[in-house]
């Protein structure tokens, strides 16, 4: 492996700005979504919203602007790691609460 | 064997990139545990209250809420830029493109002063003879409202200065293209602080 094989293995290879105008454009866009979802008032549309559109930008971000696509598995390990102690705090805490 | 001997190119200082970023990704977790356990209270007490946090989620500005959400996405797509930017050699572009970042930071933090400004007008602020007079859900809302929108405008103050530090770097050529881990690290906080402006934005201003 030459040397500069390995430091685009880790720094990962540049992406251009067009990937991440692109991203930008889908989150403006799904913010949109979610803020006309809220208006319709109907419940089940605005769940959607907050189970659905919103992690799914947040992924966005996570995954393009974080780098998170180009990381090694270990890394993405870690991040799923995190969010899994805190599903479980939530689903824990909600138990306590609901069935007290 | 041809005869020329290949001496590896020594590198003039130590460089640990892998552990410079993990250790940042880690930070970035103590926070998403932070806020991720202010979120859970939220949720825990909109569960209770769940008339209260609607009604009270009523007086929030939607359209500023909006607003600034569209501003700190938008902060972080020139934040990205101004790495891909030095990494392509283009410094000019670099700074001016995180020079857009700290002046959207700044925008996101005038909408919120203006917000806030409004709230406290109103007589809505934590311990205020107004709010102390509503139902305990709106007290809650309202208190939640303030700690975490708080804590969140404080991360971004925090870094508004860490991008000037970037800022000094980048003119004084510390920051290269082939030495950028400082502007990257600097770039997973500021996106971090997006994330979870992502997850305000529905729970208060849309929980109506």
């Amino acid at each position: 492996m030459s040397h500069s094989a390995h430091s685009e293995a880790e720094h990962g290879h540049i992406i251009g700005y067009g990937t991440f105008i692109k991203v930008w454009a889908a989150l403006v866009v799904l913010t949109f979504a979610l803020v006309g979802l809220s208006a319709t008032h109907n419940e089940t549309l605005i769940l959607f919203g907050l189970l659905v559109i919103t992690p799914t930008k947040a992924s966005l971000v996570f995954y393009y602007f974080m780098h998170l696509k180009y990381e090694n598995a270990a890394l993405k390990y870690m991040v799923v790691a995190t969010l899994g102690v805190l599903v479980i705090f939530l689903f824990l805490t909600f138990t306590d609460y609901l069935y007290r | 064997m041809n005869g020329t001997v290949q001496t590896p190119a020594a590198p003039a200082e130590h460089r640990d990139y892998l552990g410079a970023k993990l250790g940042m990704w880690i930070f970035v977790f103590t926070e998403l545990v932070l806020f991720g356990g202010l979120f859970i209270a939220y949720g825990v007490y909109r569960e209770i209250h769940p008339a209260d946090f609607h009604e009270a989620s009523n007086e929030l500005n939607v359209k500023l809420g909006v607003t600034n959400t569209l501003v700190l996405l938008t902060s972080s797509l020139t934040m990205v830029l101004s790495i891909v930017a030095i990494r392509l050699r283009r410094k000019g572009q670099s700074i001016f493109f995180l020079a857009s970042t700290m002046l959207l930071g700044c925008t996101f933090l005038v909408n919120k002063f203006f917000e806030w400004s409004a709230k406290i007008h109103h007589g809505i602020y934590p311990g205020s003879e107004h709010l102390m007079a509503r139902p305990p859900g709106q007290r809650l809302f309202f208190g939640l409202y303030y700690g975490m929108t708080g804590l969140h405008g404080l991360h971004v103050t925090v870094g508004i200065i860490i991008m000037a530090f970037m800022m000094y770097f980048l003119v004084h050529d510390k920051i290269r293209h082939d030495d950028f881990i400082k502007l990257e690290n600097a770039g997973l906080y500021w996106h971090l602080v997006d994330v979870i402006w992502i997850f305000l934005l529905p729970l208060f201003y849309l929980a109506a």
